[in-house]
């Protein structure tokens, strides 16, 4: 298990709690929309950074109001052929401005990371540990993208334009 | 036609490297099967029955003739000296080996072709007019809006893992050539009241289990909106379309349970947040494009229709394959000219590398060095001066490439069916050729006149048997092969879905049926003016069935 964030393996500071029936009384935790709804107060009142993870189903309309709490949102791929969640990154990124981390979590494959990355995902939970090298390949897949999106890369159209 | 340039390469090439080091991977063992699949599938690379299928897009059906003696190279080099062109408007190869593929995509690098997204859960290629740029009733040429949607959809970063496959046509004409209403999305560029180009915009329809008709979505949007609302509609159908059921997937489903004004309602409001993005085209972007697709260079030509009736009265042969294997041209002294790929020697659709490497001479000849792939499994020349069609003839003719079928009933579309598809429950291409057996008199086949008949092996309906004027389903029972057959489908402006006749025929009693039918549409139509399908509106089912299942 290892962390890639914005093309680099990173420390991990969160723990996953979302599983957990009492909650720790210290450190950076992420939790789930359930536990983030029933336990708001507690949650705020902590001194440390707090995530939330939406599920495949949970539409990020549903923190639309409350994103300036989390220091990160996790987008869950319970099969890496759920494509719901790039939507969400997208919506998260474009529609409410959400600067901060954006994780997959769940199956994500080696070849899924260049689309996740331009739908605004900068943060990969990833699985085995002969990976890491061969994620470093494939982010160099491709050098140049038809579609616009907002994470910074210049599409062909707008290169053609020079 | 579109040609890549600069960044169209660098993009193939990268995909060539990666697919092949996927290859690599999958052929050390390090990568399994299951993790491979859906990698293969994004390349197009199907496993059947007896060996890997690849399908290679043909964007749009529009092919140079340096791509076509490509494709017959690698039908020569990697499969067994044919391919098999598609309803879609593609080409596919049916013995191709996994340690091949490689290099064979790098073959197809080369003349500017690839598999990407002809299969899997993505937007697949975008079908059009096989007469685009060419036909006396076209308003806008659809390749221009093709050609941007093709590099938009290409590797879409959000929707590459939609619920199911997505397909879009679009047609520039009145009438309507590239079945719109049949497709996820269907656009139909026409003029509005002040003479403006834009689209009607059709969504959720499609075949397969349960085949729907498409409705309108938006009664006009202006071309420059077209990229904005393709994504608001695709965004929609990402976040709301079924996953839990492959067979409810499809937007057609979400469509219908929504309810289209609800669904609208949802799109406008998804649109609303990105329709002044860099989604928006701009008329430099569009006339950028449209500059690729400028005519040809015609020539000022006498109209030499009369002399081309004269040779006819000469020689039969020609004079029916005139009447139905050419239509009208825009410019005075052309003609469009199909060829067909419906003789009773070869199955629907297919064409050998012989026949493939004498197509790309005759069209560098004849053709200004194209040619299109239609929906009907056929190939098309859209220039040809009217002065060289009857040399063309005889030289398409010695090719065995000019049966006079086209849009008559042994113009068969067929699906691969049990000789090649691992889903099939029957074949379809022995009832195709018996038909075409059946039919092969020319003087019935004109008397019959204008009808598709369309076989698919199973209900996924790749063969379009719902929009057939006749559709044949090929169903199993008890181990046994059956088909049942629907009358009155349509796939053009006047989009219609089958009714079933009733129980279905075994094997030796199709050909019979289908006999019977033409017997009953003859006795019964006004003229011999009246299409059949024009006859079954007017006198509905019941004569036919009398006629197939006897009076009771
Ligand atoms: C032999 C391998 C093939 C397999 C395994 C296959 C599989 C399928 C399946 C499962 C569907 C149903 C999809 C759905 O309803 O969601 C389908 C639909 C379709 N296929 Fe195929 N197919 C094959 C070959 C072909 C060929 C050769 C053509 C063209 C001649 C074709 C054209 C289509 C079309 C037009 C549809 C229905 C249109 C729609 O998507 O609504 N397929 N295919
Ligand atoms: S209709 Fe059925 S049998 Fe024919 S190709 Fe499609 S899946 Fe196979």
């Amino acid at each position: 298990m290892a962390l890639i964030k914005d093309g680099v393996e990173a420390k991990d500071s969160f723990v996953n709690a979302c599983h957990l029936d009492t909650l720790p009384a210290s450190g950076d935790i992420i939790v789930s929309l359930d536990q983030w709804n029933d336990h708001r107060d507690a949650l705020l009142a902590r001194d440390a950074q707090l995530g939330v993870t939406l599920k495949s189903d949970q539409h990020p309309d549903s923190i639309a109001d409350d994103l300036q709490h989390f220091a990160l949102v996790a987008l869950e791929f319970p099969a890496f052929t759920d494509g719901r969640a790039y939507s969400y990154a997208r919506i998260l990124r474009d529609q409410y401005s959400f600067a901060k981390e954006l994780r997959a979590v769940g199956d994500v494959l080696l070849e899924q990371l260049l689309y996740m990355n331009r739908v605004g995902i900068n943060a990969f939970d990833i699985v085995g540990d002969n990976d890491l090298e061969q994620w470093k390949v494939a982010a160099a897949d491709y050098t140049v993208w038809y579609q616009p999106t907002n994470d910074g890369r210049t599409s062909i159209r707008d290169l053609r334009r020079g | 036609m579109y040609r890549y340039d600069e960044f169209d390469h660098t993009f193939m090439a990268e995909r060539v490297a990666q697919f092949a080091r996927q290859v690599a991977r999958r052929m050390s063992g390090e990568m399994t099967e299951e993790q491979f699949r859906p990698l293969r599938l994004m390349n197009g690379l199907y496993l059947q029955l007896h060996a890997y299928m690849l399908r290679v897009n043909v964007p749009y059906g529009s092919l140079s003739s340096a791509q076509l003696r490509g494709l017959a190279e690698i039908a020569r080099k990697y499969d067994r000296n044919y391919g098999h062109f598609t309803t879609r408007q593609n080409i596919q190869y049916n013995w191709i080996k996994l340690d091949e593929m490689p290099a064979l995509l790098g073959d197809l690098a080369k003349i500017e072709m690839h598999g990407i997204q002809s299969s899997g859960n993505c937007i697949r290629n975008t079908t059009s007019d096989q007469y685009a740029g060419a036909s006396a009733d076209e308003i806008e040429d659809p390749r221009v809006y093709c050609e941007i949607i093709r590099q938009w959809s290409t590797l879409h970063p959000e929707f590459s893992y939609l619920p199911r496959k997505f397909k879009i046509a679009v047609t520039g004409a009145p009438k309507d050539r590239a079945a719109v209403a049949l497709h996820d999305i269907g656009l139909r560029l026409y003029h509005n009241a002040e003479g403006k180009a834009g689209f009607e915009v059709l969504v959720g329809g499609g075949q397969g289990r349960t085949p729907v008709i498409a409705k309108t979505i938006r009664k006009w949007l202006e071309p420059e909106d077209m990229l904005s609302y393709l994504e608001a509609i695709l965004r929609v159908y990402n976040l709301w379309g079924r996953r839990d059921n492959k067979y409810k997937a499809r937007i057609k489903i979400l469509v219908n349970a929504t309810g289209i004004d609800e669904f609208r309602n949802q799109v406008d409001s998804e649109w609303d947040k990105i329709k002044d993005t860099k989604l928006q085209l701009d008329a430099q972007e569009i006339e950028r494009i449209r500059a690729y697709f400028a005519s040809p260079a015609y020539e000022t030509l006498p109209d030499y229709s009369a002399e081309l009736i004269a040779h006819g009265e000469q020689n039969t042969a020609f004079k029916e394959w005139l009447k139905s294997n050419t239509a009208a041209h825009k410019i005075t002294g052309y003609l469009i000219v199909n060829l067909s790929l419906k003789s009773p020697k070869q199955p629907p659709g297919d064409i050998t590398s012989e026949q493939m490497l004498a197509t790309a001479d005759l069209a560098d000849h004849y053709n200004f060095g194209e040619l299109r792939v239609n929906h009907r499994q056929n190939l098309t020349f859209t220039d040809v001066r009217q002065i060289d069609v009857y040399e063309l003839w005889q030289k398409l003719a010695a090719l065995d490439l000019a049966t006079p079928n086209i849009g008559k009933v042994s113009d068969i579309i067929a699906c691969p069916g049990l000789d090649y598809c691992a889903l099939a429950n029957a074949r379809s291409i022995p009832i195709a050729e018996r038909i075409q057996q059946r039919f092969e008199d020319i003087d019935r086949l004109h008397d019959v006149g204008e009808l598709s008949l369309n076989i698919s092996g199973c209900m996924n309906a790749c063969g379009h048997h719902h929009v057939g004027n006749i559709g044949i389903l090929g169903v199993e029972k008890k181990g046994q092969e059956y088909y049942q057959f629907t009358l009155g489908g349509s796939s053009t402006e006047d989009a219609a879905l089958g009714d079933r006749t009733g129980p279905g025929f075994s094997t030796d009693e199709v050909v019979n049926a289908v006999d019977r039918i033409l017997n009953t549409y003859i006795e019964q139509r006004d003229d011999i003016e009246e299409t059949f399908l024009e006859t079954y509106r007017r006198v509905g089912m019941a004569p036919f069935k009398e006629a197939l299942y006897g009076a009771n």
